[in-house]
């Protein structure tokens, strides 16, 4: 267990910027998990007096226009990122995997299935992703699931590929001709072979929902404006930009340290990945 | 050769019908009836029928999708509830904006990412390529609107060396000095793209670079770079020209933002402000139109993909 474990904690190590990104993207977790102790004022106290004010020993990053502290609401703004992360993550997985693989195994189902991860590919993605919002509704499982959808579709087709040649492997082979059951194969060959190009992906949609929610919230069509979350702060704050510009910049920031840094995550562990899977997973 | 283009335009084309099939079931899967929400609560009950009438929702659903998908086919795409104008013209009047928006996007995506993508790859392992590695993984993980605000703050409102939001037609008064208006917009744009182009040209400059027939031209004794333009470079960009259908998806994709941003009244802008007015024939009209649009440049780039690399069968 040790031994798995450093395998991906060693290239983590080894390089600098790697490790300065996996102690941010730890540095966020902490303020999603314990936002009310870290955060110095409760994320939505309007204090009009004190609004817009320059960053200062009490109020680190600025107050809005509000006069609520900007920090505390970029602390509070880890729990959607990681609530957004978390959940299109498990949504592209749970959808994509069974897919992916179903399509590998059944190659008559597969045709029908992929040809329809075609279809919703051929949609650019923010569209498809404001088509279903207009159909679902505001909100932020509405926002996971029109992110989750664009994502489904990459990840069924990584998913697809990577089966079809574990299908064709020699020790899955034998296991068919020695009478292993298809979910047996399944369970003990394709999934356990999957985990590293899946952890791979999982890191890549982490990061870019994050971009795709940042960007609904700015449009007014992702995350509820009473949620304070890191788009939401851009968006409520964009007409203070000339006035108190350090107002957009912490929540940008965030947005764009916890994708950069899941980004290169991403690109170390694919970097440590099997060479035969590793071109299918982009450049 | 004739087989693999009648296929190809075959398959884009069951593409498009299925894709039709989703962007039509849109307007059925609204909760409630399409026609009071987009009327809104003040309509009479006589305002709900003629508009029904109007798009034919009395009809059998199968019925109503032949019409819809006849008069697309025709050059119908319905029309706008907000504007009272068929949806073709409201397309028609974002489309200046919107690809000319495009075109100097992807102008910038080609002369920054081809260019330092094959400085990272000549330079690989270097800390000039880290470098530059990194540079692109930055760029990409930008959020396009966020970096919009800083450079209408810093070059707009700040230096005043460009105007802020806007963009008037270079048809009417200004001609092409009002392309300026689009230059901080498509920057903006082309960051996220321009750094997947770097990292694309990057990547397959070093698989060209160990093919055989580079070992070749290096042991002839060929200038080490003329290898790399003439041997190396030319078969790198096959790969990189066919990322380009997925970059114009991405483009129309990120100009929804960008063009809010910046105020430029392209399609981009007119599909949000459709979805806050529900104006749902205008959303389903731009959806129909990008996904052509992106089926036809996918089929270009897929036959000038084989027609460039003659080892590719056809």
């Amino acid at each position: 267990m040790l031994g798995y474990l450093r395998v991906w904690t060693r290239p983590v190590v080894s390089r600098p910027l790697a490790a300065l990104a996996g102690l941010f993207l730890i540095v966020v977790l902490c303020c999603a998990l314990f936002a009310p102790w870290i955060a110095p004022y409760p994320p939505d106290q309007i204090d009009p007096v004190n609004r817009l004010l320059p960053p200062d020993a009490a109020h680190l990053f600025g107050t809005d226009h509000y006069g609520r502290d900007t920090f505390s609401r970029a602390v509070y703004g880890a729990r959607l990122a990681l609530l957004i992360g978390v959940g299109v993550v498990s949504f592209a997985l749970a959808s994509g995997v069974p897919i992916g693989i179903l399509s590998a195994l059944y190659p008559m189902l597969g045709r029908v299935l992929m040809r329809m991860v075609d279809v919703l590919m051929s949609f650019p993605s923010l569209l498809l992703a404001l088509g279903l919002i207009v159909i679902l509704g505001q909100g932020v499982l509405n926002a996971i699931l029109a992110i989750g959808l664009i994502y489904l579709t990459t990840t069924a087709r990584i998913v697809y590929g990577v089966a079809l040649r574990l299908r064709s492997e020699p020790y899955v082979e034998a296991a068919r001709s020695m009478g292993a059951g298809t979910l047996w194969i399944v369970r003990r060959h394709i999934l356990p072979n999957m985990v590293s190009p899946l952890l791979v992906q999982a890191s890549f949609v982490f990061a870019f929902a994050q971009l795709g929610a940042a960007a609904l919230d700015f449009l007014g069509l992702g995350a509820p404006p009473e949620i304070p979350s890191w788009g939401n702060m851009l968006a409520e704050e964009r007409i203070y930009i000339t006035r108190a510009s350090w107002l957009l910049l912490w929540p940008g920031l965030m947005i764009v340290l916890t994708a950069f840094s899941l980004n290169v995550m991403g690109d170390v562990l694919r970097d440590r990945m099997d060479p035969r899977f590793r071109e299918m997973m982009g450049k | 050769m004739g087989r693999y283009v009648i296929g190809r335009i075959g398959a884009a084309a069951a593409t498009l019908f299925a894709a039709s099939i989703v962007i039509f079931s849109f307007i059925h899967l609204i909760p409630g009836d399409p026609v009071s929400v987009m009327l809104g609560d003040a309509a009479t009950p006589e305002q709900v029928a003629a508009l029904r009438e109007r798009m034919g929702l009395d009809e059998p659903i199968w019925v109503q999708y032949l019409v819809w998908a006849g008069n697309a086919l025709q050059g119908d795409l319905g029309r706008s509830i907000f504007f009272e104008t068929p949806v073709t013209q409201v397309i028609a009047d974002g489309a200046e904006t919107s690809i000319l928006l495009a075109l100097i996007t992807m102008i910038w995506i080609v002369l920054f990412g081809i260019p330092v993508g094959i400085l990272a790859a000549i330079r690989q392992g270097t800390w000039i390529d880290q470098g530059l590695s990194g540079l692109a993984m930055l760029l990409a993980s930008v959020p396009t609107f966020w970096v919009g605000l800083y450079l209408i703050l810093i070059f707009a409102a700040g230096l005043g060396w460009f105007p802020s939001s806007g963009y008037p037609s270079i048809f009417e008064g200004g001609g092409l000095a009002n392309l300026q208006y689009l230059l901080l917009p498509s920057i903006a744009l082309a960051a996220p793209n321009a750094a997947l182009i770097l990292r694309l040209t990057r990547a397959s400059m070093l698989d060209v670079s160990r093919e055989d027939f580079v070992r070749t031209a290096r042991a002839k004794g060929i200038r080490p770079s003329r290898v790399v333009l003439r041997h190396i470079l030319r078969n790198a960009l096959l790969a990189v020209v066919s990322a380009f259908g997925f970059t114009f998806a991405a483009l129309i994709s990120e100009a929804v933002v960008t063009e809010t941003v910046f105020a430029l009244p392209g399609i981009g802008r007119t599909v949000v402000q459709s979805i806050l007015r529900r104006d749902y024939p205008v959303i389903q009209g731009v959806i129909l139109v990008t996904v052509c649009l992106y089926l036809v440049i996918n089929l270009l780039v897929d036959l000038s993909y084989r027609l460039l690399d003659p080892r590719v069968e056809l």
